[in-house]
């Protein structure tokens, strides 16, 4: 830490309201503390969607599977990033995997994030594309033949048998992966929830609350990349796979806005020693980014549009319009509620007497920049993922032909 | 005959659960039990000897090497100041910012008083149940201590601890916390803040020794603990704690 950060600290302390203690002055976790939670969500939102294609057969959706699954892969490989980044000492890191402390909810990080990309996202994505890629390495020339047969561990076996194998294989590890999904993101829930210390996060329903945000903000991702790659590589949108998947993310919407409101109701009612101190936080911290961007713009109005989509008969233009502004709208609600809950939670004293503030910083590492650039790196990684495991090209007759 | 086959299964579920329950049942009672070390430390705070002077806390952070700038804190002092209409002023008496000049104690005040906090050295520490490389420890004399050399600077424990005892040390990028002045007291000396107290309003010793200042401390006054509601059970016991004081 350098002398620029104490003398933000200083800046800080003139602008405590009230009492706190006086090592509560720091935003300890910042954005990059945010950005760890959205990201994972969005791996977790976007396996579950991939699952509903290949456990209980939604062919509506076969043709954004592996989209899905592209998707989940390229945001799960950044989503360590920003807390590796966040740490004092990134360099001791590995402690984590060798001298785990079996207590802590954070240490069960690395089991759970390696059982998730190795045993799940790897393995399913390696016997979806097997075929293809056994296909490709042999009909390529050039270095893609040998990145694809590399890829595709050299094998060779595109008999029936070996086809059948595949596909069985592909339904055992989604059936593995849902739970596991649920665990990733569960879990990172937990890591809030279980910290007696802090009323905000402290809630057994953080988890589950977690959860569902996940499933919202994944299937909401997925949509907005259907809907920009396909006009894109001049193709047509399919309205039954996008009226499907709005129809799960309506659902998924209204379960984790009822799940919101149920905590919010609770805190109220039980009206414990910190309700005060969480009031004042909501109304002059957090109106903004809890009231307006999560609750009003990221729930309500998609919430309302969607309710309006499925009672009006609107034209395919204009249902792909409004479910655009639904899914962005969605998307920014979700990462105001991962900056709610973690910001949120450190904005207020552990005194319950007074709040601090967080500044974000542009540059640094734990700055706006970073931010930016963290958020747009699994894009340009799915963009790769895209070239070498082709989502689209396989004709859609075969497709239906893999999806029983 | 239903009943029969539903017993096994029961039995055969519960088999498994109960292994684990064990396991984890018997970790937790072995660390319960008092390590066997010579001394096992606390200390007691007489809230209505403390005169508020802060010294206790530049004695700290003399002793420590802790940053002099008012947000990293091993101890520091409350002021309290609460008024007739039930408003509450609290103020961190730092002797850094030269403050005592704005006391402005009126007829509206109706009590007012000084409260030394620092870490309460938990017999059950969040700090140490969250630490995920186990860099925060307990030592066999019952101080919770952070490992420099291991900590990754996660400031989970930070997030953990209920009492804001805990602060990221901006030289070492990693959390540190009050020691009870371990290096200190293993040669048998006070903690630095004891040592300095003018009025005695820190006690410190083993809480085991049957005659001992704590001891009396503890004999004497009816005791207190910070946030008893977590089940944090500190060592850090007060005596004449106000209701207010969070």
């Amino acid at each position: 830490m350098s002398s620029e950060h104490i003398e933000r600290l200083f800046d800080l302390l003139k602008l405590v309201e009230g009492y706190i203690y006086p090592n509560d002055l720091e935003v300890h976790w910042s954005i990059l503390v945010v950005v760890y939670p959205y990201l994972t969500g969005l791996v977790a939102g976007a396996f579950i969607l991939a699952s509903l294609v290949k456990v209980f057969n939604v062919k509506e959706l076969q043709g954004v599977y592996r989209l899905s699954l592209l998707t989940a892969l390229a945001f799960l490989l950044v989503a360590p990033l920003p807390l590796l980044l966040h740490l004092g000492h990134p360099e001791r890191s590995f402690e984590i995997f060798l001298n785990p402390n079996f207590a802590s909810a954070m240490a069960m990080f690395g089991f759970v994030y390696a059982w998730y990309l190795m045993v799940v996202l790897l393995l399913e994505i390696w016997f979806t594309y097997r075929k293809d890629l056994v296909h490709a390495a042999r009909t390529e020339t050039g270095p893609m033949k040998w990145i694809h047969s590399a890829i595709s561990l050299f094998s060779h076996d595109v008999s029936d048998r070996a086809i059948e194998f595949d596909r069985k294989m592909v339904k055992a590890i989604t059936i593995i992966g849902i739970p596991s999904a649920f665990l990733l993101h569960g879990y990172v829930g937990f890591i809030f929830g279980s910290i007696k210390a802090n009323p905000w996060w402290s809630s057994v329903l953080m988890p589950i609350v977690f959860l569902f945000s996940a499933i919202v903000s994944g299937i909401a991702l997925v949509i907005i990349l259907y809907m920009i790659i396909t006009p894109l590589r001049g193709e047509k949108i399919d309205m039954k796979a996008l009226d499907t998947m709005a129809s799960y993310l309506f659902y998924a919407v209204i379960i984790d806005f009822s799940l919101e409101m149920l905590d919010f109701v609770h805190r109220l009612y039980e009206s414990e020693e910190s309700i005060q101190i969480l009031s004042e936080m909501v109304a002059n911290k957090l109106f903004i980014s809890l009231v307006v961007l999560q609750v009003l713009l990221g729930m309500v109005i998609p919430l309302a549009t969607m309710v309006l989509i499925r009672l009006m008969r609107f034209n395919d233009e204009l249902r792909r319009l409004l479910y655009f502004i639904s899914v962005i709208l969605i998307q920014l609600g979700i990462f105001a509620t991962r900056w709610n809950v973690v910001i949120g939670g450190q904005m207020f004293s552990k005194s319950f007497r007074g709040l601090t503030t967080y500044k974000m910083d542009v540059m640094g590492w734990e700055g706006l920049l970073m931010t930016l650039g963290l958020l747009m790196l699994p894009l340009l990684l799915l963009a790769v993922l895209l070239k070498l495991f082709p989502a689209w090209e396989v004709p859609p007759n075969r497709v239906a032909g893999e999806a029983t | 005959m239903e009943r029969r086959r539903f017993v096994k299964k029961l039995v055969t579920l519960l088999a498994p659960g109960g292994v684990l329950g064990s396991i984890v049942l018997g970790r937790r009672a072995r660390a319960e039990q008092p390590p066997a070390a010579e001394h096992y430390y606390g200390m007691g705070i007489q809230i209505d000897k403390c005169i508020g002077c802060g010294r206790c806390v530049e004695a700290c952070k003399d002793e420590n090497d802790v940053p002099r700038e008012p947000f990293f804190f091993r101890t520091w002092v409350e002021r309290y100041e609460i008024r007739r209409d039930g408003e509450v002023n609290v103020t961190n008496i730092d002797p850094a910012l030269d403050q005592q000049m704005e006391w402005e104690g009126d007829k509206r005040t109706i009590r007012s008083f000084f409260v030394p906090k620092l870490c309460n050295q938990c017999d059950n520490p969040p700090c140490v149940q969250v630490c995920p490389v186990g860099a925060t420890f307990m030592t066999k004399e019952g101080v919770i201590l952070v490992d420099d050399q291991r900590c990754i600077g996660c400031r989970y424990c930070i997030q953990a601890c209920p009492y804001g005892a805990r602060y990221m040390h901006p030289v070492t990028e990693t959390a540190d916390k009050c020691t009870f002045c371990y290096h200190r007291i293993n040669k048998g000396l006070l903690p630095a803040c004891v040592e300095v107290c003018p009025s005695q309003a820190r006690i410190f010793g083993d809480t085991r020794r049957k005659a001992s200042p704590l001891t009396r401390f503890k004999r004497m006054n009816k005791l207190h603990v910070l946030k008893p509601f977590l089940n944090t059970e500190p060592k850090v016991l007060y005596a004449d704690l106000d209701g207010e004081v969070r």
